[in-house]
């Protein structure tokens, strides 16, 4: 990040909702401080009193053990308490509304709340109705902001920059949050984008969004610099398009061969969990292309970063 | 709030000659530099310390390890400051368990930011000694610290100012008093 653009700006965001409410100076911004707190992570004692006598809760509505866990090793590392809210083992399943469980919350002196919920947007009306900081942890299929973040940050690990990339977006990009989170970073920064879906999961109007749209596998291969491959969730919302994972992996599966037919050696990128011999073979999953397993690790400092800047928002 | 110069402490000559001062009294206390460490405290404290180290080489023959410490996450007042606080990476890619660390900074004021240092250095291992090496010494401390090696002492008011300037960061190496005046 240049030097007059990180002295020059001030993070005001109390909350993290989505990449589509940040500047390119602000993703840049949290991406710089990700870098520092994953020095953090290399040390023995892996905490900083940046957070301490902070509390962070972890609202989640849908089952998670990825990303919760990950947002509570982030806060625990900045020396915060963290409270795990589960719905279906709270007065969530008494039908508490949102906005009464926010405020519920809120009124327990907490600092942050992360939240996870399968209706788009429910973090916004939280935002709007509480008064601390509200991290969005994946929100139907809206955003996952921490989860594009993270994997600009591998990518920019990786290959250097942003700007320029080829990145090509592999799956049910209708149903996904972390494609339209990906779609608004990458643009920002400068990347080009291209969607590969079969058609019947790609969303209508999705060109406006500034990227290229594609149905055949190889195309969306060919000239990437990094591929971002989203799990089919064939226990849902994907099962409308394809009749059978098998044809699936035929169709849009990544395996050697297609990576091998490509000139460059194309970055494979995975949010996880991974559907072994669906999305990709155990080949590409565990093979020299893929940073799924650095992407996990790099999660960890983004959302320590995500979590620190929210909290010191200058108002 | 903006800065008026008023006059200038130390010219290169000057901030050079006391960091050759400074590499001296350190070798003269601490004569083994395989366990000796500088550690600067970002941003300018960073190049200090890489300075002094430079110094000690040229004048022993020996290289002591050489650290650059960021502090943001340990302070006590980023609610109270206006600025943005920006996290910069740490950078101590060696063991500190025994050897002798000198702190190395730019100013040595309040000591709150020296504070700082020393909680984040402990929560790196443990060092045989830390020891504190700071370019000026302006007075005023606010809690129980002191410098081991100082390269000039000026007495200012709390009005004042003192900016050091580093060609590393700023283009010049040259320390300037200033006075804080308020706007209009």
């Amino acid at each position: 990040m240049k030097n007059e653009t990180k002295n020059k700006i001030v993070w005001t965001k109390k909350d993290l909702l989505g990449l589509e409410y940040l500047s390119p100076e602000e993703i840049e911004f949290i991406l710089y401080t990700a870098a520092s707190f994953k020095e953090v992570t290399t040390r023995q004692i892996k905490k900083v009193p940046a957070l301490r006598g902070k509390t962070v809760v972890n609202l989640f509505y849908e089952p998670s053990t990825r990303t919760r866990t990950s947002f509570e090793l982030a806060a625990k590392r900045l020396s915060a308490d963290v409270i795990n809210i589960a719905a279906e083992s709270s007065s969530i399943t008494k039908g508490e509304t949102l906005i009464d469980t926010g405020r519920n919350i809120e009124a327990l002196k907490i600092d942050i709340i992360v939240v996870r919920h399968n209706c788009s947007g429910a973090p916004n009306i939280l935002s709007r109705v509480v008064n601390v900081s509200v991290v969005n942890a994946g929100d139907g299929w809206h955003e996952h902001p921490t989860q594009a973040l993270l994997d600009i940050f591998t990518l920019k690990e990786k290959l250097g920059r942003i700007e320029g990339l080829n990145v090509s977006i592999i799956g049910d990009i209708a149903h996904s949050r972390v494609a339209r989170s990906n779609i608004w970073g990458l643009t920002k920064l400068g990347a080009k984008v291209t969607v590969c879906a079969p058609p019947l999961l790609i969303p209508e109007g999705i060109e406006k969004m500034g990227v290229s749209v594609t149905s055949d596998i190889n195309e969306a291969l060919h000239d990437a610099d990094a591929i971002n491959v989203l799990r089919m969730q064939f226990e849902r919302d994907s099962a409308v398009a394809f009749p059978s994972k098998i044809e699936y992996f035929k169709k849009y599966g990544i395996t050697t061969e297609r990576l091998r037919k490509c000139k460059k050696s194309i970055v494979v990128m995975h949010p996880g969990p991974i559907n072994r011999g669906i999305e990709m073979s155990s080949e590409v999953a565990d093979g020299s292309n893929s940073v799924i397993l650095e992407q996990v690790t790099n999660g960890i400092a983004v959302r320590m970063a995500a979590l620190y800047l929210v909290s010191h928002a200058k108002k | 709030m903006t800065l008026k110069e008023k006059t200038r402490i130390m010219d290169r000559e000057a901030i050079e000659k006391a960091i050759s001062r400074i590499a001296h009294e350190i070798l003269e206390r601490n004569e083994d530099t395989t366990a000796l460490a500088i550690i600067g405290i970002k941003n300018r404290g960073a190049y200090i310390g890489k300075r002094i180290a430079d110094r000690i080489e040229k004048i022993s023959g020996g290289r002591p390890s050489v650290g650059a410490l960021d502090i943001t996450l340990y302070r006590d007042d980023l609610t109270q400051i206006a600025e943005q606080p920006v996290v910069h990476a740490t950078e101590i890619d060696f063991n500190i368990d025994g050897k002798k660390v000198v702190l190395a900074d730019d100013v040595l004021y309040t000591g709150r930011t020296v504070r700082c240092a020393l909680d984040a250095l402990i929560d790196f291992g443990r060092p045989s000694e830390i020891q504190l090496a700071v370019l000026i010494d302006r007075g005023h401390r606010e809690l129980p610290i002191r410098a081991d090696y100082v390269g000039k002492n000026v007495p200012t008011s709390p009005k004042e100012v003192i900016e050091v300037r580093l060609s590393e960061a700023d283009g010049a190496d040259e320390v300037v008093l200033c006075e804080k005046i308020n706007s209009r």
